[in-house]
């Protein structure tokens, strides 16, 4: 009746042998550094690009990586209570960048729009946030709730039919017409600090997606709903036994998720000012491959995983692929981004920080 | 409920049944538990031990039958509402937020507490478990199991519990740390908790019990005092060891 000394039993760890495919991974692993290592090397020893050009493409990539990590943040942290990747989440980013489309045309007519930029651009990003906070919260109401308890290929797949009913719908209210963002005079141009250049734009974007993701974080780790939520995260039974309402805790995690979507929705249309109902499409896809390449599930990783894909976009077809002379090489920008999702699969499935894609709760 | 003066159950099910699915678990399960009493229910594995605290706390709703608590009927509560109300469980294997501080386990356990003040409830936990407050910062994962199984009675003990269920504290633990804890529960008792300890270590739990349930495949099958339990031959055969 009474049990042994318990020691926590690990499982023992796989006698590492070497088989053809562990030979061939590390053949490919090699082969690929190489081909990366040389191609750079190919590329600067060129001149092609000038130190002020390179710097630019850098600060590019950091702008639309922070973008990316926003919207990641809403794929891990559902992912973190619900174990499931909520596809319809690009969509919840283009109908925030839809509102603050709609939101923004209508002050560009008016003084405000000129006279204090600071806040016409403050509204823009709340009436996005907002936006995608509800949609967000009503997509969990009636397509993922009713599915809780069920195997989770199931959400997945409604998830897919979320995003395509969201898009179509979409189209259907505004049209299918590509509609361009009416332009911040005060942001063009570019902002100097220390003989430092940087686009007013790109400097909006790194600035505003910090301060999101610092309040997120401080957010998540400090306050009460915060520790709930990574409660629920790690033990959703346990969770509701300490009386924690595990309904209302997945709530908030897809509105703060939403919340974090909008805002790069907003951020997305001054940097790229055409959006139609098809927008979410590639951010969205882009904004998953940072969340595994982060490590799905960790939410630093998620922001670490947007900077990193964001900086690889843009500096790796012109760093790698330019080498080699590849005519169109700045076209391969998505192909950089599939081409990481598919490697981080391989090489490494638990990305920067985080745990397994198929990894169970322990 | 009895009513003629005596006050209600703190804690009772009555006619319960509970199903996963189609599975029938509990089968017309009555328990009653008064204030302050120390009640234990025996069982082997998988015969509903922990669907029955399960139910209690509304985490399963049951098929048929009631919870009360303090002779209300709950079955329309939450979870929540029922911790809010005073019932706290220290769940099978401790169950602790591994990825979370130690301290951050016993705010969880603090979640529904209205009031901010809780440094009286610390002092508490720190008094009783004077190795909690050295590995406050720690992650609970990286505790000993010894340390583990107090900074699971720490953060129900931060839930200000009037009735606390325990799924079988002995589970897992050296024989030594499961007669302190067996103590500390008895000490947790002698405050003025009320407690309901599940086990499959009956000696263990008879030892300390006013009183005894026993469930056989979701069916209770016997119930009396400790000390009747303990000399009951039926007993003796299936659950005390004998031969
Ligand atoms: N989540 C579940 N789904 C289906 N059946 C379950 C589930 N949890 C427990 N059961 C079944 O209910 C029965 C009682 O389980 P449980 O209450 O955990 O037993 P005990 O705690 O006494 O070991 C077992 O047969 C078990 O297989
Ligand atoms: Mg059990």
């Amino acid at each position: 009746m009474t049990q042994a000394a318990t020691v926590e039993t690990r499982p023992a760890r796989r006698a590492s042998r070497i088989t053809p495919v562990s030979v061939f991974l590390w053949a490919l692993r090699i082969a690929i550094l190489a081909i990366i290592l040389y191609g750079s090397y190919l590329s600067i020893s060129s001149g092609r690009l000038s130190a002020a050009q390179w710097r630019d493409l850098f600060v590019f990539g950091i702008s639309t990586g922070s973008m990316y990590a926003l919207i990641a943040l809403g794929y891990t942290m559902v992912y973190g209570v619900l174990r499931f990747i909520n596809f319809a989440h690009g969509e919840v980013f283009m109908v925030g960048a839809m509102m603050a489309f709609y939101v923004a045309n209508a002050l560009a007519v008016t003084p405000l729009w000129t006279s204090s930029p600071a806040v016409s651009l403050l509204i823009v990003l709340v009436a996005a946030m907002f936006t995608s906070t509800a949609i967000a919260v009503i997509i969990e109401r009636i397509a993922y709730r009713p599915l809780r308890g069920a195997p989770r290929l199931i959400p997945l797949i409604t998830s897919i039919g979320a995003s395509f009913t969201i898009q179509y719908l979409v189209r259907g209210l505004v049209g299918p017409a590509t509609k361009s963002f009416p332009r911040m005079e005060p942001l063009r141009g570019t902002f100097e600090f220390g003989g430092f250049v940087i686009l007013k734009t790109q400097l909006v974007v790194i600035v505003a997606a910090l301060v999101m993701m610092g309040g997120l974080y401080l957010f998540v780790e400090k306050t009460r709903t915060g520790k709930s939520m990574r409660a629920v995260a790690e033990d959703p039974e346990t969770a509701a036994l300490m009386g924690i309402n595990v309904d209302r805790t997945i709530v908030n995690v897809f509105a703060i998720g939403g919340a974090m979507a909008g805002v790069a929705g907003a951020l997305w249309g001054l940097v790229f000012p055409s959006i139609n109902f098809f927008s979410g499409f590639l951010p969205g896809i882009k904004a998953f491959t940072s969340a595994v390449l982060g490590g799905i599930g960790n939410i630093v990783g998620a922001m670490l995983g947007g900077v990193s894909l964001g900086i690889f976009e843009s500096v790796g077809p012109s760093l790698v692929l330019a080498g080699y002379e590849i005519p169109a090489f700045s076209q391969l920008k998505d192909v950089v981004a599939y081409a990481a999702l598919v490697l981080v699969l391989i090489f490494r499935p638990t990305g920067i920080l985080g745990e397994r894609l198929a990894q169970e709760r322990t | 409920m009895t009513t003629n003066g005596a006050p209600p159950p703190v804690l009772s099910l009555k006619g319960v049944n509970t199903h996963y699915g189609a599975a029938h678990i509990l089968k017309d399960v009555d328990i009653d538990i008064h204030a302050g009493e120390m009640v234990c229910l025996l069982g082997g594995n998988a015969s509903g031990k922990t669907t029955t605290l399960k139910t209690m706390l509304g985490y399963l709703r049951p098929s048929s039958g009631t919870v009360y608590m303090d002779g209300e009927n709950v079955n329309g509560w939450s979870t929540a509402q029922r911790v809010g109300h005073g019932l706290t469980m220290v769940p099978e294997n401790r169950r602790l937020f591994k990825r979370m501080t130690v301290k951050e386990n016993l705010e969880i356990g603090a979640y529904l507490r209205q009031s901010d003040d809780l440094d009286a409830d610390y002092e508490r936990v720190f008094e009783m478990f004077p190795r909690v407050k050295e590995r406050l910062t720690q992650k609970a994962g990286t505790l000993s199991g010894g340390e583990q199984q107090m900074v699971a009675m720490g953060r129900a003990l931060m839930a200000q519990p009037k009735v606390l269920l325990m799924d079988e504290p002995s589970m897992g633990l050296a024989p030594v740390l499961v007669a302190q804890n067996f103590e500390i529960i008895e000490q947790i008792n002698k405050a003025g908790v009320t407690v309901f300890v599940v086990e499959q270590n009956a000696n263990m739990a008879l030892s300390i019990a006013d009183r005894g349930y026993v469930l056989q495949t979701g069916k209770i099958v016997l119930d009396d005092t400790s000390q009747a339990l303990l000399a009951n031959p039926q007993m003796r055969a299936a659950y005390l060891g004998d031969v």
